[in-house]
């Protein structure tokens, strides 16, 4: 594994913010780490990164276990932080230069990467402009080649697409897969489920510091609870009764009247829907409208959380 | 190795953007030259020379010879712009600003100084109005007033004019609480002195008594000349560089803010590393300043290191590495960045007040003095006036550059014991 978090746990005071949180992830995969705000993802990127030290646990770099700061081992970590974390009065060339020394490259070595990170996001024809004279999308991007510089085996990504724009979005995400495709580790943090579902191989929630699901989404979609549902208009809608007898046919975990609406949760969308469809014209109620949806994992983190993702 | 370069790099990026940052380089460099050369100019010998005379009205209520005299030699003072005047145009002008003080003779003047001069007499009263925002203005004005008074009063009888000699011997002769024995005396000096004034030839001597001595002003220093810009200069570089400090500081809670710092301590660098090396920017910076401010003083406004250029680099240093520490303190105990920017404005200009940066501490009460004494930038200040225009040897800042380093030495363990790790992680 590329990297190995193992029951990590750090207390403030009385409060718990990350208590026994244990995940894996193996190169060329990208992990996203989901949790509503106040869940502890901060703390435990911080913990991984090496910002703050834990009151118990480990993390293995390539099977080596981080030690203090200065140690040798966070080479091969690189963290792209949420904000905009670059020095905007100096040229973008000179700001790879000194986040690539921070990591002990120097001379021509340091020149070549330079050179190829500007060209990874697409920004070697502005090398000698500072940050502060770039769009908010070509900052991101300069914030993430900062992080590729020393090339490191696991990579950090603290919702590195805040306030893009569609276009350097697209950019960021080209770059991440490239980024897994050469066999990186990257563990990624946002608020967009969207980019989660697109993104990520594995997906780790975390809520009150502790790990409340670790699996691929395909497989965290297939146990959500609510499973596909059906959503039916009906005229005239049919009673209680004729409700309760839809709960008993096969593939049908349950049904209800919401807002007038019928919604049928299934178990087997295949086996129930024409099941439901026949019973319903058989009582003479007419079908007006009918969805079909399957659970996302947006539904999956509802579950799990009681909380949206995007929720303050 | 990479340590080194990590350390490095780290320096650079401090440097560099102190270097891009225009309004920095503006505050921390123009700005002391300009007002060092203000303040040089304005309080110093070669400002000295073309400074104005002080505005004052002379009220002559009397009109007696001794009072015209006294006006006449009023005004013929190089220090003062007499503008004779009535007594309440007199009061509204100095009430309004326009003149600094009025003196005014009142009526019997004359004859009241002739009497009390030989004890015949209360003092004759003169008023002198002056502007209370300027209260060194009253001693200037009643000095030069004694000085000519006195030599007109008493240049008046010494020289034997009959008028004056008989008029202060019909007084002494009618005064009967004067003792009968200093009376006869002063009785029979008086006749001498009359009689010298009607001899031949007396009416082309000088008359009035001239001063029994001729001042001779010297300034000392052991270097070569007293240059008034070099304290200036010492002074605005403490206090702008002692400034520039504050923003080193306040730069790492604006790094924190901006997630900058927790990427820097993301790279494998120790704590110890990271603070090392804003401190060392920090005093490459300020001996930046230091170097710059004194090249412009040297070649634009003659500022010599007259004592040892070993001990000049040696105030630097310190002085440099007090900045430095005082910028981590700052970055280590600062919250918000508007209230530590305030706070450390506060104290600097304190700070830079007490160590007789603006005046000279001879000003202060006598307990301040005293306090002033272990102020660092006092140390500083006195530390960098020692070896240029004092020209003493280096042995003379041996204490105060000790004491600057003993205190950056304390303010930078403090700062590295109360620096805060996790906040901003």
């Amino acid at each position: 594994m590329s990297l190995a978090v193992a029951d990590l746990c750090k207390r403030y005071g009385a409060v718990e913010a990350v208590a026994g949180v244990s995940f894996e992830a193996a190169p060329g995969a990208i992990l996203g780490l989901l949790g509503p705000n106040g869940a502890g993802k901060s703390t435990t990127i911080g913990l991984i990164a090496g910002l703050l030290r834990p009151d118990r646990g480990s993390v293995r770099i390539a099977g080596r276990e981080l030690g203090g700061d200065a140690d040798p081992a966070k080479r091969a970590l690189g963290l792209v932080p949420q904000e905009l974390a670059l020095i905007d009065e100096l040229p973008a060339r000179v700001n790879l230069e000194i986040f690539g020394a921070l990591y002990g490259l120097a001379g021509r070595e340091l020149r070549r990467r330079c050179d190829a990170a500007l060209d990874a996001v697409s920004l070697a024809d502005r090398a000698a402009d500072p940050p502060r004279q770039y769009s908010g999308g070509m900052r991101r991007r300069l914030n993430l080649a900062c992080a590729l510089l020393h090339e490191p085996a696991v990579l950090l990504l603290d919702e590195p697409t805040v306030g893009v724009d569609p276009q350097s979005r697209h950019a960021i995400f080209a770059t991440l897969a490239a980024l897994r495709d050469a066999g990186h580790t990257l563990v990624y943090t946002t608020h967009y489920m969207e980019e989660v579902e697109k993104l990520c191989d594995r997906v780790v929630i975390i809520d009150h510091g502790r790990v409340l699901a670790d699996d691929t989404v395909a497989r965290l979609v297939a146990a959500a609870p609510g499973g596909e549902t059906l959503t039916l208009d009906y005229e005239p809608a049919p009673d209680a009764a004729a409700v309760a007898a839809l709960s008993m046919l096969p593939g049908v975990r349950s049904a209800a009247l919401e807002a007038g609406r019928l919604v049928v949760s299934c178990t087997d969308i295949g086996a129930a829907a024409p099941r439901v469809l026949e019973q319903l014209a058989a009582r003479d109620h007419h079908c007006r409208h009918l969805e079909s949806r399957a659970p996302t994992l947006e539904d999956v983190f509802l579950s799990l959380t009681g909380r949206s993702l995007r929720d303050p | 190795m990479s340590a080194a370069t990590a350390f490095r790099a780290l320096v650079r990026k401090d440097v560099l953007t102190f270097v891009r940052d225009r309004r920095a380089l503006i505050v921390s460099v123009l700005t002391p030259i300009l007002i060092a050369a203000f303040f040089g100019y304005l309080f110093g010998e070669r400002g000295g020379g073309e400074r104005g005379r002080l505005p004052v009205a002379v009220v002559d209520e009397d009109g007696s010879p001794l009072s015209r005299a006294v006006g006449a030699a009023l005004a013929a003072d190089p220090m003062l712009e007499v503008e004779p005047s009535a007594a309440a145009r007199a009061r509204a002008a100095v009430g309004a600003g326009r003149l600094r003080a009025s003196v005014r003779l009142p009526a019997g003047f004359g004859a009241a100084a002739r009497r009390a001069l030989v004890g015949g007499g209360p003092p004759a009263p003169v008023e002198l109005l002056y502007d209370p925002s300027q209260s060194m203005v009253k001693a200037v004005v009643a000095g030069l007033l004694t000085e000519h008074v006195m030599q007109a009063a008493i240049g008046e009888l010494a020289s034997g004019a009959p008028e004056a000699v008989d008029a202060t011997l019909a007084d002494l002769r009618g005064n009967a609480r004067l003792d009968p024995g200093l009376r006869a005396d002063l009785v029979r000096v008086l006749e001498a002195t009359r009689s010298l004034g009607t001899r031949p030839g007396a009416a082309t001597a000088a008359r009035g008594l001239a001063p029994p001595f001729a001042l001779a002003d010297v300034p000392v220093s052991a270097g070569p000349a007293y240059n008034s810009y070099a304290h200036a200069f010492a002074g605005m570089s403490v206090q702008f560089i002692l400034f520039m400090g504050i923003d080193a500081g306040v730069a790492v809670l604006t790094q924190r803010q901006l997630g900058l710092w927790r990427r820097l301590r993301a790279a494998p660098v120790s704590r110890r590393t990271l603070l090392a090396a804003r401190a060392t920017a920090t005093l490459l910076i300020a001996l930046g300043i230091l170097a710059a401010v004194y090249l412009v003083a040297g070649l634009v406004f003659g500022v010599r290191i007259a004592g040892s250029p070993a001990g000049f680099v040696a105030v630097c240093v310190a002085f440099a590495a007090f900045t430095a520490a005082a910028g981590l303190f700052v970055a280590a105990l600062g919250r918000s960045v508007a209230a530590t920017r305030g706070l450390a404005t506060l104290v600097v200009l304190l700070l830079v007040m007490l160590g007789g940066a603006w005046v000279p501490s001879f000003v202060f009460p006598a307990w301040l003095q005293r306090a002033t004494a272990f102020v660092p930038t006092r140390w500083a200040v006195d530390g960098l006036d020692a070896m240029t225009w004092r020209g003493l040897p280096a042995e003379a800042v041996l204490l105060p550059v000790a004491g600057l380093l003993a205190v950056a030495l304390v303010l930078g363990a403090l700062a590295t014991l109360c620096f805060d790790w996790e906040s901003d992680a």
